[in-house]
């Protein structure tokens, strides 16, 4: 096991620089000059040159990559170009916010999508399955942002012109400060997330439940005088457990690596919001940044997924 | 008094395509302590049957009454049913390794069912789990306890099964198809646990099989379905010896194993009936050889004679023609003593490995074949017999040059394979054909059937068009398909004619040597005879060199000339069929021929007489 981890570890941290180089490279092959987007259109030559000298633009390229990597492994990310601060604490500050949405989201998907899905599973053509059905095809169908405005719109704008808040039109609070806060303002992001998501684990767990159910080994449950509720909840949702830790753990690396959408629409000022941002001004350091933190995300809830499946699945070793 | 009673039981399971009248009024009794065996091929309606009665079919209309002890099954409540699940009536699955749940380890599967009936305690149910498991004969019970189901092998993991069919002690075992997926030796192991078990608790065991040989041996009585009625019910004794229904004499004539080697097989001839349209009169009317006008248009009375034998037909003295046909005029074993015969395949010290580690770990070797010797003769058919993971299949893949050997060298047709280039290997590629195990999975359900035969045309760039049609449609005649059935798709044909799309497919380019890898293993005994037969005919016909593998000794036995063991990788006897299977030199072939025998009980059979004949309208 130790040496599984380890390899796996290796093979990440193999994955991360292949993607860095290739992100850093592309940053080279963009149009436009990063001197000049520091200095602003007013900027002098002389103006340019030191700051490319200060950067150490003016080298080869292979050598700043390797000036980079060396800098990135210590933490160091480089420095906005538009406000001059370090890369690496412009995005450690906007984590919290990321992560606390992630969270909440996850926590609100499973638990709408799962039994939603076992619902739907367990009367296969009944109302009840109609009805799960609905809600699946409803949240796939749903965009992100509809939904998110729409929220806003009942939950925020109706009660506000009637005269009292219900929930707040968006920002973050940290959890620290006070959690009921934190939450309250989380609420509708979680919400959004959560339905539109849930719908996808709805569908995963209907599929294959009715799959499972329909195995050899639930016959033998059944024949062993188990409840139809033992046989589903022992027999039949543990071997759908290894699908949904797959998908969830592609999910959240995901939304860690920025949940754009949400973000946007609530104003939450996460790493997704960061990353528009910085995109919008060609903010070069802060996209590298947030690529690399995203690529970091996803190798590594690959190995915790891998990790769950050797402890879910016994024929894995 | 009976154990289990049951009276009339119909089943409808409604569907998307209509409903399928699974059984039709099926009356059946089984004694305290006997074995009562069920019989019947795919869709006869031999699972369904047991399945409804244990409540384990929710979608099913079930009618009748089924009474347990004297209780009638099909009114209890839910509940009640699952007090009787597993504590009253255990139940054996066909497929050990998908019955048993992958996930939880076999001593809580055994556990669990302790504990769903009784109130005791982990440490007690532990106990009595590993005690099971040491009578069913899994070593170190101790141990093995805390293994996950696949960690045992599949004979293993049936005594697993049965373990946990009989840790709480039920009066009666339904056995549903229990040694199917087993090697035969393993088989005969699994049978034997079955019958020990049963005569040291007193337990009374209903076996399901679509082997009759199989319940020769061991059943008491005997009941044969087919398309979900009941067509003969009596005592073992006299129904394989002298059968009172048409269908059974068929499929007992279907059995290789009742024949002089060599001899054509007399096969039901057709398919059975669909289940959603049941035919008004006799269902097996379309495909009796006593046929009578009377038969299609109205139901069979039941003829009930003195020996307890119950027939469902309008004959009333039983079928004409005699059950087994051991007399048939066998043809004359071609004992050519190989010398000047050309050979198609010669195979020497063939021996492949494969390496079983992954990218990073370099792991152990492991050998398939260790040092194969064969030589195949022209317009012979050699058998290659051996369990599952002998090697034979990766040994007919190196033969037909699909896999490359590690080492040794097989020539093909006088060319050796490995100076072959490409050009060379499409022209060998004419000349040698296979054949699968599987007629549902190796043919492509989105290709026609005709694109599926004349593939060999198309790729070797023979015919094209109108010509190629034409092509297709004789060979489709040749195999006994309809040649107006060109455009349709594999899932519109029954497994024995999807293999005659697979045999069609391998004749297209007239090779000289088609290999069948376990060709009949998939269809029903009435079926597979008739495949037997048109191999057969085909050989004669064509002059073809034949390989065929299977697992079945009596298949082997009745189509070979000469009969190779394999076994671990290696060939371990290899001689004329005849000489193979009447004096077998290897330890191994014995136990394997050992195995595949099911003596018949023996004793005098009285002439029996009609007494009673109820009339099958009568209802």
């Amino acid at each position: 096991m130790i040496n599984f981890i380890l390899k796996r570890l290796g093979f990440a941290a193999l994955i991360l620089v292949v993607l860095s180089a290739f992100v850093f490279f592309l940053f080279f092959v963009a149009p436009g000059d990063p001197a000049r987007m520091i200095a602003g259109d007013k900027a002098t030559e002389t103006q340019l040159v030191q700051i490319r000298t200060n950067l150490g633009l003016d080298r080869p390229i292979h050598e700043q990559y390797v000036s980079f990597v060396g800098k990135a492994l210590q933490g160091d990310l480089g420095f906005s170009y538009r406000n001059q601060q370090p890369v690496t604490k412009l995005i450690i500050n906007r984590i919290p916010a990321t992560i606390s949405l992630v969270i909440g989201g996850v926590i609100f998907w499973l638990v709408i999508g799962i039994p939603v899905g076992i619902m739907s599973a367990r009367h296969p053509g009944s109302i009840r399955d109609r009805v799960g059905q609905g809600f699946i095809l409803l949240g796939l169908s749903f965009p992100t942002f509809v939904l998110g405005m729409l929220s806003l719109y009942v939950l925020y704008f109706l009660p506000k012109q009637a005269g009292f808040t219900l929930f707040p039109a968006g920002g973050y609070k940290s959890f620290t400060k006070d959690p009921l806060i934190w939450a309250w303002y989380l609420f509708l992001p979680w919400t959004t997330l959560a339905l539109v998501t849930a719908a996808i684990y709805a569908r995963l767990t209907r599929g294959h439940l009715l799959q499972v159910m329909g195995e050899d080994y639930i016959r033998t449950a059944r024949a062993k005088g188990l409840s139809e509720r033992k046989v589903l909840f022992k027999h039949g949702l543990r071997s759908t457990l290894t699908p949904l830790v797959t998908q969830l753990g592609a999910d959240i690396a995901l939304l860690l690596g920025g949940a754009i959408v949400i973000e946007q629409v609530y104003g939450l000022q996460g790493v997704g919001a960061l990353a528009v941002q910085a995109v919008k001004n060609q903010d070069r350091p802060i996209i590298i940044g947030v690529v690399l933190l995203g690529g970091f995300f996803i190798v590594i809830t690959n190995i915790i997924v891998d990790l769950l499946y050797a402890v879910l699945d016994p024929r894995v070793s | 008094m009976a154990i289990l009673d049951a009276r009339n039981v119909s089943i409808r399971i409604p569907t998307e395509d209509g409903i399928v009248h699974a059984a039709r009024d099926v009356s059946f009794k089984v004694e305290a302590g006997e074995l009562f065996g069920i019989a019947g091929e795919s869709g006869s309606g031999k699972s369904v049957l047991t399945q409804a009665i244990m409540g384990l079919l929710p979608n099913a209309d079930i009618f009748g009454e089924v009474l347990f002890q004297g209780r009638n099954l099909l009114k209890l409540t839910e509940k009640e049913k699952r007090a009787i699940r597993g504590a009253q009536i255990g139940m054996i699955f066909q497929d050990p390794l998908s019955s048993l749940h992958p996930y939880y380890t076999i001593g809580s599967q055994i556990t669990e069912m302790i504990h769903t009936h009784e109130n005791v305690s982990r440490a007690d149910a532990r106990k009595r789990a590993i005690d099971i498991l040491g009578r069913v004969g899994i070593p170190a019970p101790e141990e093995r306890f805390d293994s996950y189901p696949h960690q045992f092998s599949g004979g293993m993991r049936q005594r697993v099964m049965i373990a946990m069919a009989l840790v709480l002690n039920p009066p009666l075992i339904i056995a549903d198809e229990p040694t199917t997926a087993l090697d035969v030796t393993v088989q005969k192991q699994i049978i034997g646990l079955i019958n020990d078990m049963r005569r040291e608790r007193g337990t009374t065991v209903i076996m399901i099989t679509h082997d009759l040989g199989l319940l020769s041996s061991i059943a008491d009585d005997v009941m044969v379905m087919y398309a979900g009625n009941r067509m003969e019910l009596g005592p073992s004794r006299t129904l394989f010896r002298e059968p009172a229904h048409p269908y059974t004499a068929g499929l007992l004539n279907s059995s290789p194993a009742n024949y002089t080697p060599g001899s054509d097989l007399v096969p039901i001839k057709g398919r059975p009936p669909s289940l959603l349209q049941p035919p008004s009169g006799c269902v097996f009317a379309p495909r009796c050889s006593n046929f009578m006008d009377i038969c299609a248009s109205r139901r069979p009375p039941l003829r009930i004679f003195d020996d307890g034998t119950q027939a469902l037909c309008w004959l009333e003295g039983g079928p004409a023609t005699p059950a087994t046909v051991k007399s048939q005029v066998a043809a004359a074993p071609e004992t050519n003593a190989g010398g000047e015969r050309e050979r198609v395949i010669v195979a020497r010290d063939v021996r492949l490995s494969y390496n079983t580690g992954g990218l990073f770990r370099s792991g152990k070797k492991l050998d398939v074949l260790q040092g194969i010797d064969l030589d195949l003769f022209k317009g012979e058919t050699l058998g290659l017999v051996g369990e599952s993971g002998c090697g034979k299949s990766t040994l007919a893949r190196v033969l037909a040059g699909l896999v490359p050997a590690t080492e040794g060298s097989v020539t093909l047709v006088g060319r050796s394979i490995a100076s072959l280039n490409a050009a060379e290997w499409r022209e060998m590629r004419k000349r040698v054909q296979l054949v699968f195990q599987d007629p549902f999975g190796s043919l492509n359900p989105r290709r026609r059937v005709s694109s599926i035969i004349g593939d060999p045309f198309r790729i070797h760039n023979i015919c094209s068009g109108k010509e190629c049609k034409q092509a297709v449609q004789r060979l489709m005649e040749t195999v006994g398909l309809n040649p107006e059935h060109y455009n349709r798709f594999p899932a519109e044909f029954s497994g024995g004619q999807r293999q005659r799309i697979g045999i069609a497919r391998a004749l297209a380019l007239n090779p000289d040597l088609i290999i069948f890898d376990e060709p009949v293993s998939a269809l029903d005994v009435s079926i597979q005879a008739q495949v037997l037969n048109l191999m057969r005919s085909l050989q004669k016909e064509l002059n073809l060199t034949y390989l065929f593998i299977s697992h079945d000794l009596s298949v082997v036995r009745h189509v070979c000339d000469r009969i190779a063991v394999m076994n671990k990788g290696r060939i371990v006897e290899l001689a004329n069929a005849e000489e193979v299977y009447r004096s077998p030199r290897d330890p191994y072939t014995r136990t394997l021929i050992d195995a595949s025998m099911h003596p018949r009980a023996s004793g005098d059979t009285a002439e029996r007489r009609l007494i009673k004949t109820i009339p099958g309208e009568a209802a």
